[in-house]
């Protein structure tokens, strides 16, 4: 078998590409200045500026943790620009959108004109560290639906931004969240109303394109009462020698009887098939379930980075709370994913539940971490985990490290492990069918990760059964 | 059809196969039959190009081409088909989407076009009801959860999809019922067209009272060391190898 992983041609990273766009980019290091410095380019208001002083120099004393199952170069946070803006020329802020922002985004099939779009999806577009576009704005708030940049949303609505900017994920919950509440940049801002289904799914599509830069995006997602809303995430990165730094925070917030759905196709460069390059995706997501009967999910489609590292999680303090976690994380050559969630029981009668796939290729190591806590409150919890690996080749890892801690005696809390190995066998019996062996892999893995794909919206769906074949490429051994 | 002249084969350099000469005409059934390990399902896994054996010596030619260096699936979408004795599971791969890889990758290596979701589904009805497979199994996993009479109906299922011109029934007889017996065997001869060619592998009479081989060979430690018309398997049924390999001097 390994002989046929020799036969296979790696397909190139299909997002690969540079756009040459005059990119206002600051000198490179990290200080109380550069805090100042980002804050003023943003025009940020004094409160904002303070929030971020005080995570800096918490951030400051910390040390990088290193509990992850993960080898990581060492990150020199003075060599990394803080702030890279496609939308600057020569300094100046320009109205226009350059063609060529709008070209990239056409080309990662991400069109910016309305009139393109995608059926039924409203798009906000960041690249590095600044919103190019948010789509369908306007009709969104009709519905009092609030859809833009964080940046825009921090000047129009300062006091909604106020009010939940950390308070889920506060500046202090680790090294990296520490980091990116000092340096974030750009992100999404959503806000549901009571009582309003965002009619249109909404995604944000992140797009790292400056070299030598950190993309630290912030997104915050409010659903008030009765809500719902879909929202999706896309990212891409040029192909580089060097490692990328990115370093975001995701936070959700549902109140009572709403629901948001979060479904992420994550295809950062993953470095090349010697382990050069790559993006490090270090990222803190979390959700909030705050009121009763509300509902979150997290879908997300790992396919990218040199090194994820990431765990969205969910809160559940609301009673008869529901949280879901369904996850496909693809690691080939030599990347390594750290990635799982936690599910905090504090309501009663909540339920969460854990669907893990990992697919390991080539002598990458992927590593399935999961927590589940049930607080002495929660009467009648309940938590599904079923974490199942699939390796192919016998040079990679595949490693389920869940944790448990259960102080309420009414919870059922189950785990199902597995481990399974596409055989010789079954890849001979599809040739035989005259399938050739990429194909076949694609039709195995898929199948081995159809629980998650399905749970995407029906297009995106389309894009990641493509992903996890391509991704897979050359790996079969 | 097929020429294999005087094969060596082996597997994990263990030789099985000593010199097997073996020619199928264009529409003959050709039954082979042997004792247990002398190389019959080694021979038919050659000939699909199952990796797991080695070739060290001489030819299989289909239709004139060496076959030999051609990986399986190329092998397949010449139309070359084998109904496996062991059909393998594939867990979270449906039947449909399965069929529909192999069915897309037969009709480009003929130049056909490919067929609508709608005519491709409307296929599968049609073709299921050859073997009396069930609706359930169709949109079930590949051999997921089929007992051994489904998964072999099964088989013969895909090689009404797949319309092969050259099929190897590998034990398809073993662990069927009467009735499933006759449902493949019958299954199989609706299928079978003029020019179809078969090598058909089995240790006993009653599924070639159904096909009737033009010629049976029998096998035996490595090479072929007998041919004859339809009677040999009779005779064979009545008396065994025994007689055979005293004949051949083993």
């Amino acid at each position: 078998m390994e002989d046929v992983a020799r036969d296979f041609v790696d397909k190139d990273y299909e997002y690969g590409f540079t756009t040459d766009v005059e990119t206002e980019v600051i000198d490179k290091g990290l200080s109380e200045d550069v805090v100042r410095l980002i804050s003023k380019k943003k025009g940020e208001p004094e409160w904002l500026l303070d929030f971020r002083l005080k995570a800096f120099r918490y951030w400051v004393d910390l040390k990088q943790p290193d509990w992850g199952h993960i080898q990581m170069p060492d990150i020199d946070y003075q060599d990394i620009s803080y702030y890279a803006d496609p939308t600057a020329k020569g300094g100046e802020k320009s109205k226009e959108i350059d063609p060529e922002l709008m070209k990239t985004f056409d080309k990662l099939g991400i069109p910016l004109e309305e009139r393109m779009a995608l059926a039924g999806t409203a798009v906000d577009a960041v690249m590095d560290s600044v919103s190019v576009k948010t789509t369908f704005r306007e009709k969104l708030k009709e519905q009092g639906i609030i859809f833009m940049s964080i940046s825009e949303a921090v000047r129009e609505y300062p006091d909604l931004v106020r009010e939940y900017l950390g308070s889920v994920v506060p500046y202090r919950d680790n090294f990296f969240a520490a980091l990116n509440s000092a340096v974030f940049s750009d992100g999404s801002f959503v806000y549901i109303p009571k009582g309003v289904r965002c009619p249109m799914e909404l995604s944000t599509y992140f797009r790292i394109n400056a070299r030598g830069t950190g993309q630290f995006e912030r997104t915050l997602i409010v659903c008030d009462d009765g809500g719902y809303v879909s929202y999706l995430e896309g990212c891409t990165a040029p192909m580089r020698d060097e490692n990328q730094l990115h370093a975001a925070i995701v936070e959700i917030v549902v109140m009572e009887n709403a629901e948001v759905k979060y479904s992420t196709v994550q295809n950062w460069y993953p470095g090349d098939r010697n382990g050069k390059g790559g993006v490090l995706n270090l990222v803190t997501k979390r959700g909030h379930l705050r009121g009763a009967n509300s509902r979150l999910s997290w879908t997300q489609v790992e396919t990218g980075s040199a090194v994820t590292w990431k765990y969205p999680s969910c809160v559940l303090s609301g009673d008869n709370s529901q949280a879901e976690f369904y996850s496909v994380a693809v690691t080939n050559n030599f990347q390594q994913a750290d990635t799982g969630t936690k599910m905090i029981h504090i309501g009663k009668n909540t339920k969460s539940t854990i669907i893990s796939k990992g697919i390991s290729a080539g002598r990458s190591q992927n590593s399935y971490r999961g927590l589940v806590k049930v607080a002495a409150t929660a009467d009648g919890a309940r938590n599904y985990s079923s974490c199942d690996s699939l390796l192919l080749g016998s040079r990679c890892g595949a490693h389920t490290f869940p944790y448990m801690d259960v102080k309420n005696d009414s919870a059922i809390v189950e785990h199902e492990a597995t481990t399974s190995k596409i055989s010789e066998e079954q890849l001979f019996y599809c040739q035989q069918r005259g399938i050739n062996t990429e194909d076949a892999v694609s039709l195995i893995v898929n199948g081995y990760a159809k629980d998650v794909i399905n749970k995407l919206p029906m297009e995106f769906a389309v894009e990641a059964q493509k992903l996890l074949g391509v991704s897979l490429e050359g790996s079969i051994g | 059809m097929l020429e294999i002249r005087n094969l060596h084969a082996c597997i994990n350099g263990k030789e099985i196969l000593k010199g097997v000469n073996l020619t199928v005409r264009d529409g003959e059934i050709h039954a082979v039959m042997g004792t247990n390990g002398a190389g019959k399902s080694t021979l038919s896994n050659i000939i699909v190009g199952n990796p797991v054996y080695e070739v060290t010596e001489g030819s299989v030619l289909f239709n004139g081409v060496d076959i030999l260096e051609l990986k399986p699936e190329e092998r397949a979408n010449m139309g070359i088909f084998m109904s496996f004795q062991q059909p393998v599971e594939i867990p979270g791969v449906s039947m449909t989407n399965f069929m529909r890889a192999a069915v897309n990758a037969r009709y480009k290596a003929m130049g056909r076009d490919l067929l609508s979701a709608g005519d491709f589904l409307k296929l599968m009805r049609e073709k299921r009801k050859i073997v009396e497979l069930d609706t359930k199994l169709t949109s079930r996993s590949v051999n997921e959860g089929f007992s051994g009479g489904e998964k072999k109906r099964n088989e013969i299922f895909q090689m009404a999809m797949l319309e092969p011109v050259f099929c190897i029934l590998d034990e398809t007889d073993s662990g069927l019922d009467v009735d499933a017996l006759r449902i493949v065997a019958e299954g199989f001869n609706k299928l079978r067209r003029p020019e179809t060619s078969a090598i058909v592998i089995t240790h006993y009479q009653r599924l070639l009272d159904y096909l009737k081989p033009d010629v049976v060979s029998v096998l035996i430690d490595g090479r072929i060391v007998k041919s004859g018309d339809a009677g040999l398997a009779e005779i064979i049924e009545r008396r065994g190898f025994d007689w055979i390999k005293e004949e051949a001097g083993l």
